[in-house]
């Protein structure tokens, strides 16, 4: 939702960011206000994922150049984990699986360690078992999937939806979706959407970067971004990811030689 | 230090060993006097094995071989309340050895029809027939001379005779500490299942001291038809210790051997594991973690034996490597001619946690029948970048999204410990040398 005079949360200026020695960022701007969710489409290799794991702060990615705010804060003095402490959040395009670990154990953990250092109560197993099966409802999720270890032997929607489990918990200001709808059968990105649309308000933001217009039926964007070779080329409503969906990509006139573009992808 | 000067070290080692037992022991049971005079005889004959020796190529025990240990002596005025914290909840059985002496003020015999657990030499007369059948026949010493010497020099053991048709819920525990500096001990077990029979037994190798000594210890377990032992061996000696360890294991028709085995101790530390399937249909599974850090050398070595048709066998083994440690695993599958419909998995996975750390795998296939399915793999990893990340985009900091990867690693082997009180007392440890005890994370 749009909020009139809402705080800016995040605010990315110039950003470039290189991976093995390949520059994939080249120069990207965006400007997310809380209540705020934005769509970010382009084709495969644009860059749109590198962006969402360079905000999270994976160390693969070498921020080259440009600057992100986060709250006012640098992003880029901080690591990954206090990046989550500070309320950000990727939900993984493929979450790890992680065996030995349960994922009720992981969860609690998880939960816990954001409390503390957000200065509130830990909750005790017992009060963290309700706690995160009431949650579990929200996504359809059977509570066996607490037994499990940490994605282990999970469907790609069990997966997506353990995610975005996580983030309904963790309750983030800035929720980044790395291409949540990807391998996911129409219910399973139903469910999921749901959950994300319930958490949303006008006090957080999310920012879904996606290749397909699909998830948009689901979750509509009050922002639609195209990005191509490493920047966001063209702005718009929701109405822009129809017409994307309509004409492709091609269409857009890319300030960028067509050629450059090519070689990012 | 050259290979004649090791040599003569060496030998040197193995009489200075033997010096310490002026006069040769005599048993009222004549089986037991001459198989120790046959051991005796191997001891002299044998050499300390060195790296030149193929099953000793990655494990070098010069640091052992310089040192000189004194046999341990025979009493002991410890009291329960020094040792209590060894104790496992759930077993209402435990034989208590003192640097390989028996201590019967804190042992606890339970009596259970059908079952007799007692230190051995106080039932070399009354149970000859049920020790001789199999005692000293199954861990062999002829070339092995580690077990030799233990054959010769042991001064007790433990002794677990489980009758026909018998199953014991409760775990039996034989609990061996070490207490004296530069001693040297020759722990012993026997358990023999007959035919049905069902059991849980925990070798369990403890220190209450930190300096140097050796530990030399041999067991043996010999299964009947249908029998079904669990046995659960942690050896979690003193930082300086020397620990040597042969255990054979022989099956029977239709029997079933379950083994974890988990090294967490000393500074050298040796595991040979023989399991023959002797008959038709065996069973065994023959998990292993090893978890180490420091300098420690860590080095099991198992050998299941398919001699006979329709054998089953499973093997994960794990070496968890910290610090400028050294793991080593060999691990010999073997499938006679004639032990046909073998089914046999072997998966050795290693962690390095350092850059020092060094994991020697040897795998090792030997088939002679063509109507089998064995398979087998080894790797050898640093913790995932990937999953580290992702732990951390969830708040955890690095060293704690690393130390819980690691926790996960070991747990997988912890986990299969039927004996929950020691699985959790496990994971403790492990979370402590992890350094993850701090954290909020709860062991299930």
């Amino acid at each position: 939702m749009i909020v009139a005079d809402s705080k800016v949360l995040l605010e990315v200026r110039g950003l470039c960011a290189s991976v093995n020695g390949t520059e994939v960022l080249k120069g990207l701007d965006l400007t997310v206000r809380s209540g705020e969710v934005h769509a970010i489409m382009g084709p495969n290799g644009s860059g749109k994922s590198t962006f969402a794991k360079v905000l999270a702060g994976h160390k693969a990615y070498e921020v080259t150049g440009g600057s992100v705010l986060f709250q006012g804060q640098n992003l880029f003095t901080l690591e990954p984990e206090e990046r989550a402490r500070a309320g950000i959040f990727l939900a993984f395009q493929y979450p790890i699986e992680i065996p030995g670990v349960g994922n009720g154990q992981f969860l609690r953990l998880a939960y816990n360690t954001l409390q503390t250092q957000r200065g509130k109560e830990e909750l005790d197993p017992l009060e963290f078992d309700d706690f995160v099966r009431e949650k579990m409802k929200l996504l359809e999720m059977n509570p066996d999937f607490l037994d499990r270890s940490v994605n282990e032997g999970f469907s790609g929607g069990e997966k997506k939806r353990n995610e975005i489990l996580q983030m309904a918990m963790l309750e983030p200001r800035l929720a980044i979706l790395d291409e949540t709808d990807s391998g996911l059968d129409i219910d399973a990105l139903r469910i999921v959407a749901q959950g994300v649309n319930h958490l949303t308000n006008k006090d957080n933001a999310t920012i879904m970067v996606t290749h397909y217009q699909r998830l948009l039926n689901y979750i509509v964007p009050d922002f639609v971004h195209v990005m191509e070779a490493g920047r966001i080329t063209k702005s718009g409503g929701k109405e822009l990811a129809l017409e994307l969906e309509a004409r492709g990509y091609d269409w857009i006139e890319s300030p960028i030689p067509t050629s450059s573009a090519r070689i990012a992808a | 230090m050259s290979n004649v000067a090791s040599l003569m070290s060496a030998n040197n080692f193995l009489a200075n060993l033997q010096a310490g037992y002026p006069a040769f022991p005599v048993s009222p049971a004549a089986y037991f006097n001459s198989l120790r005079a046959a051991a005796l005889e191997r001891v002299n004959a044998l050499t300390v094995p060195t790296t030149r020796d193929e099953e000793w190529r990655f494990t070098d025990i010069s640091l052992l071989t310089k040192l000189a240990f004194q046999p341990a002596a025979t009493s002991s005025n410890l009291h329960l309340a020094e040792i209590e914290n060894f104790f496992i909840t759930e077993s209402h059985t435990r034989l208590v050895f003192i640097d390989g002496v028996y201590a019967a003020h804190l042992s606890q015999i339970d009596t259970v029809s059908g079952v007799f657990v007692a230190n051995l030499a106080s039932a070399l007369i009354t149970h000859a027939t049920a020790i001789e059948a199999h005692f000293g026949q199954l861990a062999e010493f002829k070339n092995n001379v580690f077990s030799a010497l233990n054959t010769a020099h042991m001064k007790d053991g433990a002794l677990i005779l489980l009758s026909r048709d018998t199953v014991v819920a409760q775990p039996i525990h034989v609990l061996q500490i070490a207490t004296q500096k530069n001693g040297v001990s020759h722990p012993r077990c026997f358990i023999r299942a007959e035919t049905g029979s069902q059991a849980t037994i925990v070798e369990d190798y403890v220190s209450l001291q930190d300096e140097a000594y050796f530990t030399n210890t041999v067991s043996e377990i010999s299964l009947a038809d249908n029998a079904h032992v669990h046995h659960v061996r942690v050896q979690r000696e003193g930082a300086q210790a020397f620990h040597i360890a042969n255990c054979a294991v022989t099956l029977a028709r239709g029997s079933n051997y379950q083994s974890v085995s988990v090294a967490m101790g000393a500074r050298i530390s040796r595991y040979n594991l023989n399991v023959l399937q002797a008959a038709e249909a065996g069973q065994c599974t023959v998990d292993g973690l090893a978890l180490i850090g420091g300098r420690q050398l860590a080095d099991t070595h198992t050998c299941i034996d398919h001699a006979q048709p329709y054998g089953i066998s499973r093997q994960l083994h794990k070496c968890i490597v910290g610090g400028g440690a050294h793991a080593v695993f060999n691990g010999k599958i073997m499938v006679r001619q004639g032990a046909q419909r073998t089914d046999s998995q072997q998966t050795n996975r290693n962690l390095l946690l350092s850059n020092r750390a060094q994991v020697d795998t040897k795998p090792q296939l030997e088939i002679f029948a063509d109507d089998v399915k064995c398979t087998h793999g080894a790797t050898v990893s640093q913790l995932d970048g990937e999953e580290v990340f992702y732990l951390q985009s969830r708040g955890l900091s690095d060293m704690a999204a690393r130390n819980l990867l690691t926790y996960a690693f070991g747990a997988e082997i912890l986990e299969r410990i039927p004996v929950p009180s020691l699985k959790r007392e496990l994971e403790y440890a492990m979370l402590k040398q992890a350094g993850l005890e701090q954290t909020t994370l709860e062991i299930r």
